[in-house]
């Protein structure tokens, strides 16, 4: 987890223009290191999502490049901001669907991704009988069963009440500190952001790129002494006035 | 009296009231049988004619329900076609558009012509039954979630898992939908050339059985070919609704009763 470790993924001066004409990104970079845990803060349309779905190969960038210094291999997880599960299956198939797809047998492997979700006991069960937080469970447990080196996650607990949110970001973390995957992360949290994360990328909007970005130097694991400690509201207020600035596009 | 207990009770009234009003107009007034038979003449023609509407009502749904299957294959098969090539949808969905609006009584008299009358009789049912079957497989095969579908891009589907494990999956209810109106239609479609095809002089289904018995005045045997009629559409409504129930009842809102 030090800053030493290798690069996983970086953008390159990356613009995105969609045909409407709408400029999502323009000039972005990010790097992001072996393991880490990174989010891209900002507000809503400021290209964040965009940026992620260019990781993930979902969409192409009108310039620049997407650069992945120990080859593209590895498969990347994705959680989207809904929960997008298959409602004409169970939670079991919808987990096992990525090995599927790539025609892979891993029973074990559905079941530890449910547990690792503490959806376990829920295997059986349909989507629409689930609740919102238990959704995005299983969304991330589907992410995860492919041992992804990389989970993107966009906006993923926005929909969500305070007390579930509090809930999945400390399990998110547990899972992160037991896998150590890398993790970007895509908010508009200022205060999800500073809890989850090693280093927030702030973001300006319209067009969308990177403003600076703030290291979060407070240990994990991180629990609720944290999310009440001084340190974290000090973290919030500093990230909370960086994102002011950002946004009505001063200087950091 | 609870809910369900009224949804039976009160058409069976509206039902037996409709009966008494009508038995009682045709006693009161005597109108002779041939301008209105009271309903207790349709139900004893009914039992009466029964062996030889039985055979006319077997004939019918035999069609009805070839029709069914060949609109169900060839609008799923044709929905997925245009879903996967684009050139084949602009090609051929105007003229199934066409086929569509043509009203089938003004084509039946010309697949008359053409076809043997077997033939042509399920033309008319096919033609009336597929469309529905097309419109809304289209319309379910292109409403798939666009995240649902970035996810399959991510995990590099090819294009049949996308249809088999996505696509198809997501279009059911529409496409039961789709179904639950040719079942009706196909009837309806095969009624029509009866009738075409009857008044040529030729036929057994039910609906030639009511062209007939009008020609020869025999009403109550009208009403009662009706009645049967009317009954078969109402069972294939029901078969095919409980089908649509029985797919979707796991997950479907459609299907999934509201708990207040």
């Amino acid at each position: 987890m030090t800053s030493g470790s290798k690069t996983v993924v970086s953008l390159r001066g990356v613009d995105k223009t969609f045909e409407s004409g709408v400029e999502a990104l323009r000039g972005f970079d990010l790097s992001v290191r072996d393991g880490e845990f990174v989010s891209l803060l900002g507000p809503s349309g400021c290209g964040k999502s965009t940026a992620l779905r260019i990781i993930a190969g979902l969409s192409k960038p009108s310039m620049g490049a997407v650069e992945w210094p120990n080859g593209a291999g590895g498969a990347i997880g994705f959680v989207f901001q809904e929960p997008t599960l298959m409602p004409w299956t169970d939670v079991a198939a919808n987990v096992r669907l990525p090995l599927e797809l790539s025609h892979r047998e891993a029973p074990a492997a559905v079941n530890d991704a449910l547990a690792r979700v503490g959806l376990a006991e829920f295997a059986q069960a349909y989507p629409r009988e689930l609740s919102g937080g238990m959704k995005m469970r299983c969304s991330i447990a589907r992410a995860l069963v492919t041992e992804p080196q990389l989970l993107l996650m966009d906006e993923p607990f926005a929909a969500l009440d305070e007390i579930t949110r509090f809930k999945l970001n400390n399990d998110l973390l547990a899972v992160w500190q037991e896998l150590r995957r890398t993790v970007i992360f895509v908010t508009h949290s200022v205060f999800e952001s500073v809890y989850l994360s090693q280093r927030i990328v702030v973001m300006t909007p319209r067009p969308g790129r990177g403003f600076t970005e703030i290291e979060i130097p407070a240990p994990y694991p991180r629990d609720e002494r944290f999310r009440t400690s001084a340190d974290y509201a000090r973290f919030c207020r500093e990230v909370a006035e960086t994102l002011g600035k950002a946004m009505a596009g001063g200087a950091p | 009296m609870n809910e369900r207990t009224l949804r039976i009770a009160l058409p069976l009234f509206v039902l037996v009231l409709v009966l008494a009003v009508w038995q009682a107009v045709v006693s009161i007034f005597a109108i002779p049988p041939y301008v209105l038979p009271a309903p207790g003449l349709v139900l004893s023609t009914l039992i009466a004619d029964g062996g030889l509407l039985w055979r006319s009502l077997l004939v019918t749904l035999g069609i009805t329900f070839e029709g069914f299957i060949l609109a169900a294959a060839g609008g799923i098969v044709l929905a997925i076609a245009f879903n996967q090539w684009r050139a084949v949808e602009y090609s051929f969905y105007p003229y199934a558009v066409i086929l569509q609006v043509t009203p089938v009584v003004a084509i039946a008299p010309l697949l008359l012509i053409y076809l043997p009358q077997p033939l042509a009789v399920l033309g008319c049912a096919w033609i009336v039954a597929f469309f529905p079957v097309l419109a809304n497989t289209t319309l379910g095969l292109k409403s798939v979630d666009h995240n649902l579908l970035a996810l399959f891009e991510l995990y590099k589907a090819s294009r049949w898992q996308v249809l088999w494990k996505l696509k198809l999956p997501a279009a059911l209810p529409q496409m039961l939908a789709g179904l639950r109106i040719a079942g009706g239609l196909s009837l309806i479609g095969a009624v029509v050339a009866e009738i075409a095809a009857g008044s040529a002089g030729a036929g057994s289904g039910l609906a030639y059985r009511i062209a007939e018995s009008g020609y020869r005045l025999n009403i109550p045997r009208m009403f009662a070919a009706l009645l049967l009629l009317s009954l078969a559409g109402v069972a294939i409504f029901f078969v095919l609704s409980a089908f649509s129930h029985l797919m979707l009842r796991r997950w479907h809102e459609s299907a999934i009763r509201r708990e207040r």
